[in-house]
């Protein structure tokens, strides 16, 4: 199974999204680099907006990722609650 | 107003529909071909434009709103960096250098890429991909005046930065860039939004962008790192634009493959070919290093790409040949590049150097099967040769290659010790490449690429003198005289770090903001 990814910047406003990532996706390994991390996931990773919310206490619009993100590789499928990539192979 | 509205707001799905649905409309004054005379000259066959569907599913509200949020957040940190005299913090000035090769490389083909999608976006009828197309044309814009006022900061101080819009149309080196995204824009509309939209932003600036900014986070280089983060979060809808533009081509007619397979394979091949200047600027040019670019390679070439072409598999596409090629040059091009602008550095706008035994050491450790057997002692020499007083500039000016325009450096792929060459006659006329890819790119296309303007060729023609230079005169010296064309200046842009203006104020400014003097 091939990998997918996200890269986000590290920041104030990105530690609660990378947890709950890390949380939704038990099968996702976190790889830091300086003043970024790159989240990888065998096959698939879902960000939920829900789980967001949660750590972070105020409603979470999961278009807000654009601010942080540095970059992904994989198919999107986006929708109001749910952030995937994928990959078909 | 006294408009009634439903109380409940629209959800992602139903808003994007209603921006790329709702408002496109068939023309009746003109028919449709004459409004959109190019989207059909490539061969390409689009049956059903309202299949094509942004994954992120942006509309302008939004993408206004995060867009001035990310640019309050980059231009807070370009006055804090000024204010706090940000350029003293980077780790040592040799790092500058890769500045410059960004600002007179890269950051033009910024503004290319912003022409190049406003005029895409315009020829192509479907609604949903001239939306797209729109909106990365002004996020490009955004990056070329972020990276403008970012870098000026550092233009105020060092040299090598003050012309670089005149320097990329002109510089030899230069000349690679800007001609891959001529070439491209050149291009019909499909075919630069393969070129550019997958196989540079999807494939590759990973490579260009991702290492790059995190080590300059890491050699302390605030401004930076903040707008290539900047850039790069566009750059994450970019990519999936291009992926989308690749699956809604295949989608829409099986006749499509053929055609954009070709396109894949040229452009992979024009990609991997421009990234040798990124591969030398994270080897050789960031003086605290992340990665090495095999390292970086191997993460995301090999295992992105890989990952993306086995998904494209279901479409019948392939891996390109040329893969094969760029996997066995990947422990090569850092270092011949590098060594290429060591010698022809009396003729480049930025300072270079050999590096120091420590750093060789880092090469070795990171390029076991090549370094020490075929780079290091060329490079010990060289190194000894300069501090011995002898520091070596090659004069004679090298073959270019027709197709990627960079000097014939590289090496057969199955021999690093023998310089690659091919050729072809077309029309009478023998034209040089550096590999069997340029080669065929040129053997397919030869009216296009028959015409590249090779900067060496113009020299020895004598078109990069400035105006009203006599070259007949007794004390004429050629290459004076493409430097001063160039608007390079001797001395202060050019030769060895070694004894620069720039590393003699750094110390000594540094030095000011350290102690009280």
């Amino acid at each position: 199974m091939s990998k997918v990814f996200i890269a986000l910047q590290t920041n104030d406003d990105t530690r609660p999204i990378i947890e709950a990532i890390l949380a939704d996706n038990p099968h996702a390994e976190l790889n830091e680099a300086p003043a970024m991390v790159k989240i990888d996931a065998e096959g698939s990773l879902t960000i939920h907006r829900n789980s967001i919310e949660e750590l972070l206490g105020r409603d979470f619009n999961l278009q807000e990722l654009h601010l942080h993100l540095i970059t992904l590789s994989g198919n999107i499928d986006e929708t109001d609650d749910e952030f995937t990539l994928s990959w078909a192979n | 107003m006294d408009m009634k509205t439903s109380g409940r707001k629209l959800g992602l799905k139903e808003k994007y529909a209603h921006m790329t649905r709702g408002l496109g409309w068939e023309t009746t004054y003109q028919p449709m071909d004459k409004v959109f005379p190019y989207d059909k000259m490539e061969g390409i066959k689009i049956h059903d434009w309202e299949k094509w569907e942004d994954p992120f599913r942006l509309t302008m509200d939004a993408y206004w709103k995060y867009q001035s949020e990310k640019e309050r957040k980059l231009y807070a940190i370009i006055d804090a960096f000024a204010q706090n005299n940000g350029h003293l913090n980077v780790t040592d000035a040799r790092y500058i250098n890769a500045l410059k090769l960004f600002i007179t490389g890269v950051s033009p083909l910024e503004y290319m890429a912003h022409r190049g999608f406003a005029h895409t976006g315009r020829q192509l009828r479907g609604v949903g991909p001239r939306v797209a197309c729109q909106m990365q044309a002004i996020d490009e814009i955004r990056h070329v005046q972020t990276q403008i006022h970012t870098i000026s900061n550092y233009n105020k101080f060092y040299n090598g930065m003050h012309d670089f819009r005149h320097m990329h149309d002109r510089v030899w080196y230069l000349s690679v860039p800007k001609s891959f995204f001529d070439d491209a824009i050149s291009a019909g509309p499909f075919e630069f939004m393969v070129a550019i939209g997958f196989s540079f932003e999807y494939v590759l600036t990973n490579l260009l962008f991702v290492p790059f900014m995190s080590g300059a986070a890491f050699n302390g280089d605030m401004g930076t790192v903040t707008f290539g983060f900047s850039a790069q979060s566009d750059e994450a809808r970019h990519m999936t634009l291009g992926l989308e533009v690749i699956k809604f081509l295949l989608e829409q007619d099986p006749d499509n493959l053929p055609i954009v397979q070709k396109w894949i394979d040229k452009w992979t091949w024009r990609g991997v070919r421009m990234l040798t200047l990124v591969a030398m600027m994270m080897d050789y040019m960031l003086p605290k290093r992340v990665m090495s670019w095999r390292e970086a390679w191997d993460i995301y070439f090999e295992q992105n790409a890989g990952a993306l072409f086995k998904d494209l598999a279901r479409y019948g596409i392939t891996m390109p040949k040329c893969v094969e090629t760029a996997i066995k040059e990947k422990d090569h091009i850092s270092h011949q590049a590098w060594a290429t602008f060591y010698q022809y550095g009396a003729a480049a706008a930025f300072h270079t150097w050999m590096p120091t035994p420590e750093e060789m050491d880092w090469l070795s450790s990171k390029y076991p099967d090549s370094f020490d057997r075929y780079y290091r002692p060329r490079f010990e020499y060289w190194r000894e040769q300069e501090a011995a007083g002898n520091r070596f500039y090659n004069k004679t000016l090298p073959m270019l290659c027709q197709t990627c325009q960079i000097p014939m450096l590289f090496t057969e792929p199955d021999d690093p010790t023998k310089i690659a060459y091919r050729e072809t006659t077309y029309k009478g006329e023998k034209y040089h490449f550096c590999s069997d890819h340029c080669q065929h790119i040129f053997e397919d296309e030869s009216e296009k690429y028959m015409q590249s303007w090779l900067p060496v060729h113009q020299i020895y023609q004598g078109n990069c003198f400035p105006e009203g230079v006599d070259p007949t005169a007794p004390d004429f010296d050629p290459l004076a005289a493409v430097l001063q064309w160039y608007h390079i200046q001797f001395g202060a842009d050019n030769l060895s770090f070694e004894g620069s203006e720039d590393q003699k104020n750094f110390e000594q400014w540094r030095g000011m903001a350290t102690q009280n003097v």
